[in-house]
């Protein structure tokens, strides 16, 4: 008797799908256990031991590089999330109309253009602009990475704002309330979890960012993943791993964070 | 136009006897080119103040339509409407003193029951002692004092709708739309409803326009009713007035049921007529307003204004059925002249008589019975 076909049960499936979540978290769970190790290799187990996280601790480029990651992971997550609200809000309280699909992949372009090529565009471009000007602050990087995040705050928001019922803004105006007025008190408060969800995104996605820093960063301007890719080139300690882990501990706590908040309905 | 100091909205006193809207020859077109929809053709009606109005309709007919004209939702592609004799054109929704019961009752979720109901006023830029005051007034009338700080999503259905029409009630409107308030509720919630919004009405003395496609809802809670169909009124008038004196076949078919028959008009005078149906035999119907005769013409008589007899009566026939209705029972009869003729006999105690499949019958059609179409 032949078996009942199943679309879900297909020779070879199992295995694949095995060996991605072995890719996938194998990896991580070896960089994460010799994050641990005592020992100064990242590849011979030399017992239990919390010295590679009290080394990065105490060292300064480190916490350096951190806070400047933070500083403009937090600048840009917040200027993307304020210019992705506008924007959805531009984009969803409107008639469909001719180009409104265009501006849609205007808006997602970053997604789009290969992060190389943003990269060297930036880098030519804010060489102009140092040269015209003479600042070399943060600036630069902060743009930078606004400009990237402006799609990932973008995405939650405008969801947010298309799920929500427009008669409520109806109601609002029929209850005398001035179209600010129905913004501050009636889409704002509704639209509070997407923007949250949208700013975490955009902060997560700015923290972890290589390719477009590189290109873009002054002298003495290391970001935390951009100093780490620094150190791994001088040969690898357990200290990296330290970082990796603190960071991954970060990152997941926020796309928890973003994950329940975006799943979250009146 | 008198305009409040805090919103723009405008007051006008209440007089009795004045209309509260005056819709003039409002069009309403969608979409453009070959698809162009007319929701709403040339529709003018005036409401009176304190008026208990229904638009009465099919669904697709232009109800919510108009409803949305008057709120200001959407503008009139042609025509006008007057509030109190201004043109409220140029005002937009949160500058008309006209509230809105949505169909989706449509309250805020972020807020209290107290908050959603206090809502409107507080845009207004009333005092908080005053709101506060109105709040807990609103709460009573529609009898919600216990769950004023509940979410809305944490009470029922028919909760809900007694929080919109307070939230819509609170600023005290000219003119309160009604969407199809009551067709989200189960039957017999909506009979308490049903006399609910009679008493608001009765006791705030507000004037609300109700929308429904409910002909049995239209008749028990209007005052007036306009018919409506493909975007037009058909006809305005009393309950009564739409039941019995019918001038349009879509009214005549859409509210309850009924018996048409073709006629020959003999002979007119003073609003009635002389016709002779098929069958040979002569009745006296009333003519609608503004009838043209060209000798033939359509007349209806209600199920329950005729009466089955063993013996004689105007017209005869053959039962076909007889189904009972627990109060009332249907009789269908096969008229000589092949129409069908449907007879609504109360089942009182020892009241009238009981008929059989296949019985011959006669059909006795009362004096005040037949009334002629316009169509
Ligand atoms: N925004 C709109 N765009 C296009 N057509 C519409 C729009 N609103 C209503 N219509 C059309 O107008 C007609 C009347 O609609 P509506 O007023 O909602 O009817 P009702 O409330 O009586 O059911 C319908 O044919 C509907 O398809
Ligand atoms: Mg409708």
């Amino acid at each position: 008797m032949a078996k009942r076909f199943s679309i879900r049960q297909q020779t070879g499936f199992t295995a694949i799908a095995a060996a991605c979540f072995v890719l996938l978290y194998v990896p991580i769970a070896v960089l994460v256990a010799y994050a641990f190790n005592e020992s100064t290799s990242v590849s011979e187990w030399g017992g239990f031991s919390l010295r590679w996280f009290a080394a990065a601790w105490n060292n300064d480029q480190v916490i350096d590089a951190s806070l400047r990651s933070l500083k403009i992971a937090s600048s840009a997550a917040v200027i993307a999330t304020i210019a992705a609200t506008m924007a959805a809000l531009a984009t969803t309280r409107t008639r469909a109309y001719r180009g409104l699909t265009f501006k849609y992949a205007f808006i997602n372009q970053p997604l789009m253009v290969p992060e190389i090529v943003t990269g060297v565009a930036l880098l030519i471009f804010f060489a102009q602009i140092k040269i015209a000007t003479g600042y070399s602050g943060l600036g630069y990087l902060i743009a930078a990475h606004t400009a990237f995040c402006i799609p990932f705050a973008y995405l939650p928001i405008r969801a947010r704002l298309e799920n929500m019922d427009l008669t409520l803004e109806r109601a609002a105006a029929d209850l005398y309330a001035t179209p600010w007025k129905a913004f501050r008190r009636v889409t704002l408060p509704l639209l509070w979890p997407g923007i949250i969800a949208g700013l975490m995104l955009a902060f997560v996605i700015s923290l972890d960012d290589v390719v477009i820093t590189e290109f873009v960063k002054s002298g003495g301007q290391d970001t935390l993943p951009t100093y780490m890719l620094g150190q791994i080139r001088r040969g690898i300690t357990p200290e990296v791993n330290a970082i990796s882990t603190v960071f991954l501990l970060l990152s997941v706590v926020i796309v928890t964070l973003f994950f329940f908040l975006s799943r979250k309905r009146d | 136009m008198k305009v409040d100091g805090n919103n723009g909205a405008i007051c006008v006193p209440a007089t009795p006897g004045k209309n509260a809207i005056e819709v003039r020859g409002v069009r309403k077109v969608f979409g453009t080119g070959e698809a162009q929809v007319a929701a709403l053709d040339t529709v003018s009606v005036s409401i009176r103040e304190n008026e208990f109005f229904t638009l009465l309709g099919p669904s697709g007919c232009g109800k919510t339509t108009l409803l949305r004209l008057i709120a200001g939702f959407d503008f009139p592609s042609d025509g006008e409407i007057m509030l109190y004799g201004e043109d409220i054109a140029p005002l937009p929704p949160f500058k008309r003193p006209v509230n809105t019961v949505f169909q989706s009752y449509a309250l805020f979720p972020h807020m209290t029951v107290a908050q959603n109901i206090g809502f409107g006023l507080e845009m207004l830029g009333k005092p908080r002692a005053e709101i506060d005051a109105r709040v807990a007034e609103m709460l009573k009338l529609v009898r919600m004092e216990k769950l004023a700080k509940r979410r809305t999503s944490q009470i029922s259905g028919g909760q809900q709708q007694r929080v919109a029409l307070a939230r819509a009630l609170a600023p005290q409107p000219k003119v309160l739309l009604l969407d199809e308030p009551l067709s989200a509720l189960d039957y017999k919630l909506r009979k308490e409803m049903q006399i609910e919004l009679k008493r608001l009405q009765h006791e705030t003395g507000i004037t609300f326009i109700f929308v429904t496609h409910d002909q049995e809802e239209a008749l028990t809670m209007s005052d007036r009713i306009a018919v409506m169909s493909s975007g037009k009124i058909l006809q305005v008038g009393s309950p009564r007035d739409i039941y019995d004196r019918p001038a349009e076949r879509f009214v005549a078919d859409f509210i309850g049921e009924t018996n048409f028959l073709d006629a020959r008009i003999d002979s007119i005078e003073e609003g009635r007529a002389k016709v002779t149906l098929k069958s040979g035999a002569t009745i006296s119907a009333t003519l609608p307003d503004g009838f043209k005769p060209d000798g033939e013409a359509t007349v209806v008589i209600r199920p329950e204004h005729a009466k089955a007899v063993k013996d004689g009566g105007d017209i005869s026939g053959v039962v076909e059925n007889v189904v009972y209705f627990g109060t009332d029972t249907h009789v269908h009869i096969r008229l000589d002249d092949g129409e069908t003729f449907t007879v609504r006999q109360q089942n009182a105690r020892g009241a009238g008589t009981s008929f059989e499949r296949g019985q011959r019958v006669g059909i006795v059609i009362g004096d005040d019975a037949a009334q002629i179409l316009k169509d």
